[in-house]
């Protein structure tokens, strides 16, 4: 079968990709040193390390918000129920039949379904809590200032930790869809060149 | 071990430079010229004690080199005569409560009630034997303990804070004798305090030398850099009193009464509250320049300085004495003498006047909330024997403005008590009299005479409970290489793992998050890898 190539990533969709996962990586393996779970930089390390980071991340987010308003690129990104539960019986049954994929991506609708719920979970809740609880966490000293007396560190640091977590499980979960495209590598592929074979 | 033996090392290269230094100027017939020049601090003062007559001796006794000393300066006595130097009294400012050295009864020697002519050997004064000392005595003022400069001048053991007048055997029976100090010589002498002055009582706390405190010992007579970059001539080369100044003769900086967080900042005269005793009056309380991690200056509210940059106590080669037990005192040998015991290192781990101890050396400390106050258990606050006793219970805690994470040299040991009374004991130890425990080794008479001399009357029945004290570390202050890491207390088990009331990343964790958390990370990455083997099983099975 003569494979259709088409070109659904953009140069700056790529970088903020690729950057993104990078600083995520490092936060988490960072994040996850600071909470005490395991030693490897060496706490004063990583917390130079994660501060530094979420501040590029931080930069990061602030361009991609942007970019995806002047782009309209948001509106990939509203749910939708179109083929919802064909995606989901694909992923239980299909996948294993070589059956059709279910999904045929296109420059102006780039994500399955599922994808997009994943991707506004990500954007709506995770992101946010992180971002919000990651700044006060960073800004404690200046609590009082900011008449935010009342906080709980603790309740913070909960707060983030919860967030690093489903971030660690979105982690786990994005990696092993991004094989499960026309072939195994060709979602990779798409986010590397900017071209999906479908 | 190691630093021993850089430590002999250092003096060999110093004696060795000196050396060839002195046969170099020697041979250029400079020597005169430059003998009075060493390491030492240039001479600031205008007046040149050997130049006065008054000086000239020779002086039979300290009071009256004092007389002397007062001829000029007239205020000298009564300004000391205010100062705690001198009453070894202070009112505890939260409870009126009378403390000083004078009214509390630690767990090292005991009190110096019915004790005097021993402990005040340490009193900057003459003449302190009993109770019937006058305190408004100009001429027993001691200005030569503190203000010598030859290193000649040491009060005599049990001399009431006398020096010897006439070569006296110490230890008695030793057969070594101290010999008179030459007072004329060091009356011409006097100069500034140095560390050596303060150390000649404050180092040698407790019966000894490094025995009390933990960070004050002889080794901050000359200490390296490494031991406390303030102190040491390879650095600042402060003298006790760069930071325990004060006008008057009041020295700054106290354990009864500290500020354990002075956020009056840096100290500009007139502006501010003009102490000096604190970190903070130096440093304020964003000591860590800009170009460090910016969370250093965020620990300043809730931390205080020395619990990072004191790593250790008794870091100079000198051991500390961490536990005193007075219950198993009074062992003789066959002659009828204390029994002695040393332990490989040469410490003393047992001695029949004092009962059994152990040492510490380069000790981490213990880590407390601290508001600069205390509540002292004083002789009559009940003592019932079921409990350890705090001696001074340090007061603050994780909710109030005014404390701060501390370190402390805890002190714990068994000392008598008071079965009846319920109370600790004054305890006679020291004198020629029968009842001296050091003489008869007989508690009863001993806690009999010490409780007479406070009033009371001991009960017949006395027992010994344990007690701990804690001592506020704030000296051998290391180089900023050498401070507390982070992750010594961003840790499970770190340094402050029993310091309640704050949330600590790397301490503290909600424990079902993180279980929940990781089984469910877990469970995706079973999920994801069963999905994937699955695809490539039935994929191979198509092919
Ligand atoms: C806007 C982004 C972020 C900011 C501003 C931020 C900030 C912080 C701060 C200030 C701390 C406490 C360490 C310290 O005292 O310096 C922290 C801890 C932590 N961070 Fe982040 N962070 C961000 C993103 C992330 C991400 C993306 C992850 C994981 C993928 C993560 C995981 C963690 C974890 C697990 C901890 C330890 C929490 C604890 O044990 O209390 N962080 N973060």
């Amino acid at each position: 079968m003569e494979a259709t190539r088409i070109y659904i990533f953009k140069r700056f969709e790529r970088f903020w990709h690729w950057a993104q996962a990078a600083l995520i990586i490092v936060m988490g393996v960072t994040g996850f040193e600071i909470h005490g779970t395991y030693s490897l930089l060496g706490y004063e390390s990583a917390q130079e390390v994660h501060t530094t980071a979420a501040w590029l991340l931080i930069g990061l987010w602030v361009f991609a918000i942007f970019w995806h308003f002047t782009t309209g690129e948001w509106r990939q990104y509203i749910p939708t129920v179109d083929k919802l539960m064909a995606m989901l019986r694909y992923y239980l049954t299909g996948i294993f039949s070589d059956a059709p994929h279910p999904f045929r991506p296109t420059t102006l609708t780039k994500h399955n379904p599922l994808q997009r719920l994943a991707y506004l979970f990500v954007k709506l809740i995770i992101n946010p809590a992180i971002w919000i609880s990651g700044l006060l966490y960073l800004y404690y000293s200046a609590w009082p200032a900011l008449g935010l007396d009342g906080l709980s560190l603790a309740a913070v640091a909960f707060v983030h930790t919860v967030a690093a977590f489903l971030m660690l499980l979105f982690f786990v979960v994005h990696v092993y869809f991004a094989t499960t495209g026309h072939t195994p590598t060709s979602h990779i592929k798409a986010m590397i060149t900017g071209y999906e074979e479908v | 071990m190691r630093t021993c033996n850089t430590a002999i090392l250092r003096h060999l290269t110093a004696f060795l430079s000196v050396l060839a230094l002195a046969l170099a100027l020697g041979a250029g017939g400079a020597w005169a010229a430059t003998s009075d020049e060493g390491s030492e601090a240039p001479k600031v003062s205008t007046a040149d004690h050997s130049k006065f007559k008054e000086l000239k001796g020779p002086f039979g006794t300290g009071p009256e080199v004092t007389r002397a000393c007062l001829q000029c300066h007239t205020e000298a006595s009564k300004q000391l005569h205010k100062t705690k130097h001198w009453t070894w009294s202070v009112v505890n400012p939260t409870n009126g409560e009378q403390l000083g050295k004078r009214n509390i009864i630690n767990n090292f020697c005991g009190s110096v009630v019915s004790n005097e002519a021993r402990c005040t050997s340490c009193h900057i004064g003459y003449g302190w034997k009993d109770g019937k000392f006058d305190f408004n005595s100009e001429a027993n003022v001691d200005c030569l303990v503190c203000h010598d400069t030859t290193g000649g001048y040491r009060k005599f053991p049990a001399g009431a804070g006398h020096p010897a007048y006439v070569p006296t055997e110490w230890p008695v029976g030793s057969g070594r004798m101290m010999q008179p100090p030459d007072l004329a010589k060091v009356a011409q002498n006097v100069g500034p305090t140095s560390r050596r002055n303060c150390g000649t009582c404050h180092f040698l706390g407790g019966g000894g030398n490094a025995i009390k405190h933990g960070d004050l010992d002889l080794s901050l007579i000359e200490p390296g850099r490494y031991l406390d970059i303030h102190m040491s001539p390879e650095r600042l080369n402060f003298t006790c009193s760069s930071c325990h100044s004060g006008d008057a003769h009041a020295v700054q900086g106290s354990r009864y009464t500290t500020i354990a967080k002075d956020t009056s900042g840096i100290d500009i005269p007139g502006r501010t509250d003009g102490t000096r005793a604190t970190c903070e009056s130096c440093h304020g309380m964003e000591p860590h320049p800009a170009s460090s991690n910016s969370k250093l200056n965020e620990h300043t509210d809730k931390i205080a300085c020395a619990t990072c940059h004191v790593p250790r106590f008794a870091r100079g080669g000198y051991n500390t004495k961490m536990w005193w037990d007075w219950s198993t005192a009074g062992r003789l040998d066959e002659n009828g003498q204390p029994l002695k015991i040393r332990n490989g290192k040469g410490l003393e781990v047992y001695s029949g006047m004092k009962g059994d101890f152990a040492w510490g050396e380069h000790v981490i400390p213990e880590y407390r909330w601290f508001n600069g106050t205390a509540d002292y258990t004083l002789f009559g606050d009940t003592v019932d024997g079921s409990e350890i006793v705090s001696i001074n219970k340090y007061g603050g805690g994780p909710d109030d403005p005014d404390s701060r994470i501390w370190p402390f040299k805890v002190m714990r040991g068994k000392q008598p008590y008071d079965k009846g009374l319920q109370t600790l004991a004054v305890v006679h130890t020291f004198g020629k009299d029968d009842s001296a425990y050091w003489r008869n080794y007989d508690w009863d008479k001993a806690l009999q005479a010490g409780m007479a001399a406070v009033g009371a009357t001991y009960s017949g029945e006395m027992g010994f409970v344990e007690t701990e004290m804690a001592w506020p570390i704030t000296h051998m202050v290391a180089p900023k290489d050498d401070a507390v890491t982070c992750e010594e207390c961003h840790s499970r088990n770190g340094r402050l793992e029993g310091i309640e009331g704050v949330y600590m990343p790397g301490r503290d964790r909600t424990g079902w998050l993180d279980f929940l958390g990781w089984a469910a990370a877990l469970l995706a990455l079973l999920a994801v890898l069963g999905h994937g083997a699955a695809r490539y099983y039935a994929h191979t099975k198509r092919s």
